[in-house]
């Protein structure tokens, strides 16, 4: 409950960071594993997307998990927890 | 034209959170401060203050979400004490660092163990180095001002920095005493909008407190020491506006009292300096030519101001109610490195802790000590620099 | 001239209400004033202090005290155990017991440092016909504040009987100015030493 608030800003040096995307580079290159998607396997829980440390997996409802390689780093996390073992890792060319 | 009303220390607090219009009180209670958080729930439970009181389960939690609020653009504010102001201590540096505007108020208290409620600054004095703009009162009419004003230097854009209001628990928290509240209308129109540096409201993805490189980290702090010294010159300001517009001003950094045709001059902060004076109109009458210079800001440390008046000094005399263990009064150490900007020829001084644990300090008991500093220098001899003054 | 002022009472009797509306009464006659409790822990039914100042000009003195100038003792039985023997009575000081009519006072359970005034007040008996009884107790502070202004002048009843109605409001506000105004008029001298 904010009753009244001006941003005045003065230009001092404060530890405030805007997130962007790529701002150190495309980071996909850091993978030296990746994961890979058996969509007859997935059952669409989400589970991959929520749990990625990078916000990288994106889940369509109908058809499942898309993998950002881009940026994806190849950590394997969503091969960990995904329950129906429709992520497997495999190691990168 | 204000209000004449009779009010506890506590009391004062929380009536000035109401006259800035608080938005958020984020709180959790702890003797001596309670009664400022029971007041406050009280004004809002009414209607009387429009505002959300967030109930934590601890003190760091308390600032946790009084900074929270802050950041999101809201006038936030809480109180503590002691144990809850040493457990929130985490947050106290978070809120500076991140040059956000809050006040908050530390009703003191000794620290344990052994377990003590009484008054003394040590659980204040303990956040010394975070970054706080530290205020200090001596009455319940300058509790009440002090909080008020304390919103105003937070949220300058010269400052950005959060405020802390000291006042000793029961001496000035659980007494009653006048105090005059101030007309509404012409306080909004005084404070004015709540101002800083930028809001995190979820509007568009910002981090706080990532991981900065030495030197921006560096830069980042160079930044605090500059806006503490910017204080001084807002505080002042501040303090004489509010005079104009209320009739009480106190001085600035500083208040001097008999201070005019000193040689002797007696340093203390907080609401002892009410005894302390107390002692001292009594030795003038005995053709003493003691002054009083009462610290009301300790950070930004108003050594500039001391300077003026005791350029001439034969004599300072300190006392702390709180001590750096294995060193001295932390007012003293501060003075001393103050007045050596301007010369490498320091009056005499001395140092007494006292007070401490809630040691009941008397008007006697400053006169003895005055008495003694004053003579031995006047004989030619030096005083001890430190003394820790002790009685049963 | 500065008063300082002792209310001795049992833990839940009202000594600390007792001092804060006479802080305010202070304010009403022009005057400055303090009141506190006794700093610490306090039980119901213990014996406690409560403390207030009156001056003419500001209060720069903080803190508790053991020498009083007017000592106001809100259950008599405080003066039998003894207890009240910790507080010294300064030289013209005065003494306010609630007690019965009829009440024999020890001298030797006060502390006097010279001459005194011992006042009676039946408090208990006045907060019973005005219905003044909060959890079983009978309500004496706002009777004894009657008293004190009829025995010391220092504050008219007329500002003691407002500020007790400003502090309370309503019908509650009303019935303790009654039983305060009531107390001023029934004030008895018991002795003077």
């Amino acid at each position: 409950m904010v009753k009244e608030v001006q941003i005045v800003k003065t230009g001092i040096k404060i530890p405030l960071a805007k997130p962007k995307v790529g701002v150190a580079g495309k980071t996909g290159f850091w993978r030296i594993t990746r994961p890979i998607v058996n969509y007859d396997k997935c059952n669409k829980c989400f589970l991959c997307e929520i749990y990625c440390p990078v916000n990288v997996i994106r889940v369509e409802p109908d058809r499942g998990p898309t993998i950002d390689y881009d940026y994806c780093k190849g950590c394997g996390v969503c091969v960990d927890v995904c329950p129906s073992n429709a992520l497997e890792l495999i190691e990168e060319e | 034209m204000g209000k004449l009303v009779a009010l506890t220390g506590n009391y004062a607090v929380a009536y000035a959170a109401k006259y800035a219009k608080v938005d958020v009180v984020a709180a959790y209670p702890i003797t001596p401060q309670t009664s400022i958080v029971e007041k406050l729930a009280e004004l809002i439970e009414s209607g009387e203050l429009d505002a959300i009181m967030i109930r934590v389960e601890s003190e760091h939690s308390a600032l946790a979400a009084t900074f929270g609020a802050a950041i999101a653009g809201a006038r936030a504010f809480t109180a503590t004490s002691s144990q809850g102001l040493l457990y929130m201590h985490e947050f106290v540096h978070w809120v500076s660092r991140a040059r956000i505007p809050a006040v908050m108020a530390i009703v003191t208290r000794a620290l344990a163990p052994p377990w003590n409620i009484w008054p003394d600054h040590s659980d204040y004095m303990d956040q010394r180095d975070a970054g706080w703009i530290m205020g200090f009162a001596m009455d319940n009419q300058e509790v009440f001002d002090l909080t008020l004003q304390a919103f105003k230097i937070s949220e300058d854009p010269r400052v950005y920095l959060p405020v802390m209001v000291g006042l000793e628990g029961f001496i000035l928290g659980h007494t009653t005493m006048p105090v005059e509240l101030p007309d509404q209308e012409i306080v909004d129109q005084w404070l004015g909008p709540r101002r800083q540096e930028y809001v995190i409201d979820g509007r568009e993805p910002l981090a706080l407190g990532n991981l900065a490189w030495p030197e921006d980290t560096e830069e980042m702090f160079m930044e605090i020491q500059k806006a503490m010294n910017n204080a001084k010159k807002v505080i002042k300001e501040v303090d004489e506006e509010y005079g104009k517009l209320f009739g009480r001003k106190y001085g600035g950094l500083i208040q001097c009292i008999n201070c005019e045709d000193a040689k002797y001059f007696a340093v203390s902060m907080g609401a002892w300096t009410g005894d302390l004076i107390e002692a001292i109109n009594k030795l003038r009458e005995d053709g003493y030519p003691i002054g009083v210079i009462r610290i009301r800001f300790c950070r930004p440390f108003p050594y500039e101001d001391i300077w003026e008046k005791v350029q001439n000094a034969k004599g300072i005399i300190v006392f702390d109610r709180s001590i750096s263990y294995g060193a001295w009064g932390p007012l003293f150490s501060d003075l001393i490195t103050g007045l050596y900007h301007y010369t490498n020829k320091l009056p005499t001084m001395s140092n007494i802790v006292a007070g401490i644990g809630g040691v009941n300090i008397t008007y006697n008991d400053f006169a003895r000590m005055l008495t003694n500093f004053v003579e031995t220098i006047e004989k030619g001899e030096k005083p001890p620099v430190f003394t820790w003054y002790h009685k049963r | 001239m500065m008063y300082e002022i002792i209310f001795y009472g049992r833990g839940g009797q009202g000594g600390v209400t007792a001092a804060n509306i006479l802080v305010l009464a202070a304010l009403k006659q022009g005057l400055y004033g303090q009141g506190f409790p006794f700093f610490g822990a306090e039980r119901r039914g213990a014996p406690v202090l409560a403390f207030a100042r009156i001056s003419d000009k500001p209060i720069l003195r903080h803190g508790m005290f053991y020498e009083t100038d007017i000592l106001l003792v809100l259950d008599r039985k405080l003066i039998d155990i003894g207890v009240t023997k910790r507080v010294t009575v300064r030289d013209n000081g005065v003494v306010i017991v609630n007690a019965p009519h009829n009440y024999k006072i020890d001298l030797d359970k006060l502390s006097l440092e010279g001459k005194a005034k011992i006042y009676q007040v039946d408090a208990k008996k006045i907060a019973l016909e005005h219905n003044l009884v909060v959890a079983g107790w009978p309500v004496v502070n706002t009777s004894m504040l009657g008293a004190f202004s009829k025995a010391t002048g220092i504050i008219s009843i007329d500002n003691i009987t407002n500020a007790i109605r400003e502090y309370f409001g309503g019908k509650i506000g009303e019935a303790n100015a009654k039983a305060a105004y009531q107390a001023y008029n029934e004030l008895n001298l018991l002795m003077e030493v």
